[in-house]
């Protein structure tokens, strides 16, 4: 199931970076919401897929998932969450501002060149 | 006393220098700066007793003991020589400079300032026996000298050729630390006596041609060698006074002394020996005749140093060859050890009075452009006799020292020719013939200076000032000097004697024990020898040259401009400006797609070079798990989802691929076993959609702002090598797990040690609880940033209505 996931991560990765390096800034923050995605299913499938229970303890189980990625995913989504929010609402300013999303348009002024 | 603070004498001095200028208005502050040169000057001829004796003394002053670097001082027969040459003709410098330099008109406590610094400097150099303390000596002069030649910074060519010398200087100057460190690595010293002493282990050593040409060029580039001597005309623009004292006499002598300092240990390759006598001449020639075609009376001196610091640079490249000989044959070459040192004694006075007169006409007629002086004679009949003297003696007439130090240089060139060692034997009857044509020129522009200048007509133009004799006291100095260059010719030996003797014995170390042993007799009558014969004849070409000078002068005109050294340096500086400003616009382009390119492009590149090279890709397929059903049917509904998001034509259907992405995860995490996770994707994934669609409203619609199909395939190539690259990455990495999970710890002990049944939670508030404040810190930031964002804007919104 591994192999599966890591194509599964390579292809997410790959959407990811071809959204980033779009015009639209729109799409550039869809492209950070898959490359967190793919992150968070990196960590996990690099911690292993195998276990038969979930990691909380029960009578008779020995087989547990394994907990401490789940741990660091669950601090990265939040993360993750926090920043994404932040640059939703700083995409919303730099548009009202600048009444464009064209990331060809904001490259400075000549006078900051 | 420890006389290593001596060297510190003027730099304590120019403290005070500010404070005396601001208080006594009606002193010319160079007399109180005056007294401390002539304190040093006299403190050092307490040395020349000792020097005669072939002995040598040493002062130390601890600065960075534990990286072993301090002051030592040495004071041998060459660090006095120049000693004494720096702080006397200091003195007869700031002597000059104040009746030159009016005391209201001027800025003299900054000219007494970088003054004294410079001395300071100088004498660090010639006495430092400790290569970082040189080294940093050697950069307070470049500083210094900088300051000096900018001193009427208002000027743009000052400001130009302040900039120049710096350049060049301070190139040659790092390139030859790195020839220091190299010596040091070496021969595991950073004292130059002691490294002279391991020359056995340092001369077969691989580095050791690389630290002699390091030095070399940090040499050259201070005394104005081919082809850096370009900033020496330059500075010109420095005050005479400077001119005289750095730019003739001291300063551009630091190259000199370097070389001879490490004669000892260089001599012995044949690279040194060709490099600085070959360079050395080319420099004595070119110099020379370079200094026909100026018409500023500075510019042919500056010139005329150039040619003369080339003779006496070749010279001590021929006195290196005294090593390789042995027998009666070596007495030549230790004469031309003898002779560098003599002429730049020579040099030395009859370039400063050279200098002064120089600064004198300028300072009375108002120009110091020869085509516009003229019949100075009569007016001026005392700075007449003192050019007269100094140019007589660059040409190297009787009955001035100058002769002298011209035979016993074309004595060692035409030894040269037999010298049979290295291929001299092929080349070596070209060392005469140059030494011979550079000496007629020489000889041209001695009288050019001084002809054109003081005698013939006057020029029916008006001078910008009427001409009249300088007063006493600026000619004090330039006559004492022209005094001694006269003196010197009648009592060589005295001089020899007390001064070269001792020189030659520190620069020509582990050749004599004793001074004495140096058997050189000078004298004005050698008898009928070839040297004196090349001196008849080039007073007859030189005076036949200098009469005919109008007909052959058109020759200058045949080099077109654009092909001069100061071209080059020109074009250099200038492509290095716009080179750099060119290059630097080329990639950044001010675009975050062009930088974030380079990055994805860098990552796979290196990530998967390395992969291979290191043999790192390893698929090991008994690792994995089994294939499930369910994973494998929510893959493919993410593939889906994925390829919604990248194709949505409207961002309301991307916003819900998203979100389509977000819940296929939370799914791959209920089928691996993680509810925590999926309880949060979950809620996470639903909130992100929510401010999607609430920010919905004030968002653009999703365009593609007029992406061309190249564009899209550029960044599909990028983002394919990146997802390749990730699934490589993951595949190898899964596949060589090299040492076991710490998870078995939390899952024995989660209960007994931290009473928790929940491992991932326990983990998170318990184990690893920083982790989650500082992820809870993250959120709160977050928070406050979105909430500044909107207020921020509203402020400045009602800044700019109460603005209109």
């Amino acid at each position: 199931m591994e192999f599966v996931m890591s194509i599964i991560i390579g292809i997410l990765f790959m959407a990811a970076v071809y959204l980033i390096l779009s015009r639209s800034l729109l799409r550039i923050i869809l492209g950070t919401g898959l490359l967190s995605h793919g992150a968070h299913l990196l960590i996990l499938t690099m911690g292993g897929l195998g276990g038969t229970s979930p990691p909380v303890l029960a009578e008779g189980v020995t087989d547990y998932a394994d907990p401490l990625p789940q741990a660091l995913i669950l601090t990265a989504i939040v993360i993750s969450f926090g920043v994404t929010a932040f640059i939703l609402v700083l995409f919303y300013r730099t548009y009202a501002e600048h009444q464009t999303d064209n990331m060809n348009l904001m490259k400075g002024n000549d006078e900051h060149d | 006393m420890e006389f290593v603070l001596l060297i510190f004498l003027p730099l304590v001095a120019a403290l005070f220098v500010p404070l005396l200028y601001k208080r006594i208005k009606n002193i010319h502050t160079g007399w109180f700066v005056f007294v401390i040169p002539v304190i040093l000057f006299i403190y050092y001829l307490r040395f020349i007793e000792m020097t005669m004796n072939g002995n040598v003394t040493t002062s130390t002053l601890s600065w960075i003991p534990s990286l072993d670097i301090s002051f030592i001082a040495v004071i041998d027969g060459l660090s006095l020589l120049f000693s004494l040459l720096i702080t006397g003709i200091g003195s007869l410098v700031v002597l000059y400079s104040i009746f030159y330099l009016d005391k209201k008109q001027e800025k003299l406590n900054n000219f007494y300032v970088y003054l004294l610094m410079f001395m300071t400097a100088m004498l660090g150099i010639v006495q430092s026996d400790h290569v970082i303390s040189l080294y940093l000596f050697w950069e307070l002069t470049s500083i210094s000298s900088f300051l000096l030649i900018g001193y009427w910074f208002t000027r743009d060519r000052s400001r130009f050729g302040a900039l120049k010398s710096m350049m060049i200087t301070v190139f040659g100057g790092l390139m030859m630390l790195g020839g220091f460190v190299l010596l040091s690595i070496m021969g595991d010293s950073y004292s130059i006596r002691e490294l002279i002493g391991n020359a056995d282990s340092i001369i077969g050593h691989d580095y050791f041609t690389l630290a002699l040409v390091l030095i070399l060029l940090g040499a050259f580039t201070k005394s104005a060698q081919f082809p850096f001597y370009i900033w020496l005309p330059d500075a010109m623009e420095a005050p005479t006074p400077v001119s005289a004292y750095l730019h003739s006499a001291t300063m551009v002598k630091a190259g000199l002394y370097l070389v001879a300092r490490f004669t000892p240990l260089f001599a012995f390759s044949e690279v040194w020996v060709w490099l600085v006598t070959g360079i050395g001449l080319l420099t004595l020639f070119w110099g020379s005749f370079f200094a026909v075609k100026q018409t500023d009376l500075k510019a042919i001196l500056a010139f005329s140093t150039v040619s003369q610091l080339g003779l006496i640079m070749s010279l001590l490249g021929a006195s290196a060859v005294a090593y390789h000989v042995d027998g009666p044959d070596a007495i030549i070459f230790k004469v031309a050890a003898f002779a560098a040192i003599f002429h730049l004694i020579n040099h030395a006075m009859f370039k400063g009075s050279l200098f002064m007169t120089a600064g004198i006409v300028d300072h009375e007629t108002g120009t110091r452009d020869i085509r516009k002086l003229g019949g100075l004679m009569s007016i001026m009949p005392v700075s007449f006799t003192v050019a007269f003297i100094g140019s007589m003696s660059m040409a190297g007439l009787p009955p001035f020292s100058g002769f002298l130090s011209k035979e016993l240089f074309l004595t060692s060139m035409l030894a040269l020719r037999d010298f049979e060692l290295f291929n001299f034997a092929t080349w070596g009857i070209l060392f005469p013939i140059i030494a011979w044509i550079a000496s007629v020129f020489t000889f041209v522009y001695s009288f050019y200076f001084v002809f054109k200048t003081f005698a013939g007509k006057r020029k029916r133009q008006p001078l910008p000032k009427q001409p009249k004799e300088a007063p006493v006291g600026m000619l004090l100095s330039p006559v004492i000097l022209a005094t001694l260059v006269v003196g010197i010719f009648f009592i060589p030996n005295i001089v020899g004697k007390m001064f070269v003797k001792p020189a030659v014995v520190a620069m020509q170390f582990g050749l004599y024990n004793h001074p004495n042993e140096v058997a050189v007799h000078v004298s004005a009558w050698h008898g009928l020898t070839p040297e004196l014969l090349m001196t008849l004849g080039i007073i007859a070409v030189g005076a036949l040259l200098f009469l005919t000078m109008k007909r052959w002068q058109k020759l200058y005109e045949i080099q077109p401009q654009y092909l001069s050294l100061n071209a080059l340096y020109d074009s250099l500086m200038i492509f290095g400006e716009s080179g750099m400003n060119r290059l630097s616009r080329f990639y950044m382009t001010g675009l975050i797609r062009t930088y974030l390119i380079y990055m994805f492009a860098f990552i796979a590149a290196i990530t998967t070079i390395m992969l291979f090279v290191q043999d790192a890709f390893v698929v090991d397929m008994d690792s994995f798990s089994a294939l499930n059903a369910y994973g494998v049917m929510t893959a493919i509904i993410l593939v889906l989802a994925v390829c919604m998001v990248l194709f949505a034509k409207t961002r309301l259907a991307a916003i819900i691929a998203l979100g389509g992405v977000g819940y296929s995860v939370a799914l791959f995490f209920v089928i691996y076993k993680a509810p925590d996770l999926a309880l949060t994707q979950l809620v996470i994934e639903t909130v992100s959609v929510a401010l999607f669609l609430l920010a919905f409203k004030f968002l653009p619609t999703l365009k593609r702002h007029g992406e061309s199909t190249a564009f899209r395939f550029g960044n599909f190539v990028i983002a394919a090598a990146v997802g390749v690259t990730m699934t490589l990455v993951a595949l190898s990495a899964h596949s060589q797990k090299l040492i076991p999970s710490i998870s078995e710890y939390y899952k024995e002990t989660v209960f007994t040690e931290a009473a928790g049944g929940n491992i991932v939670n326990v983990i998170l508030v318990d184990y690893r609880g920083f982790d989650t404040l500082f992820e809870i810190a993250v959120l709160a930031i977050a928070g406050i940033g979105v909430y500044g964002m909107i207020r921020l804007r509203l402020a400045r919104k009602e800044n700019s209505d109460e603005n209109k």
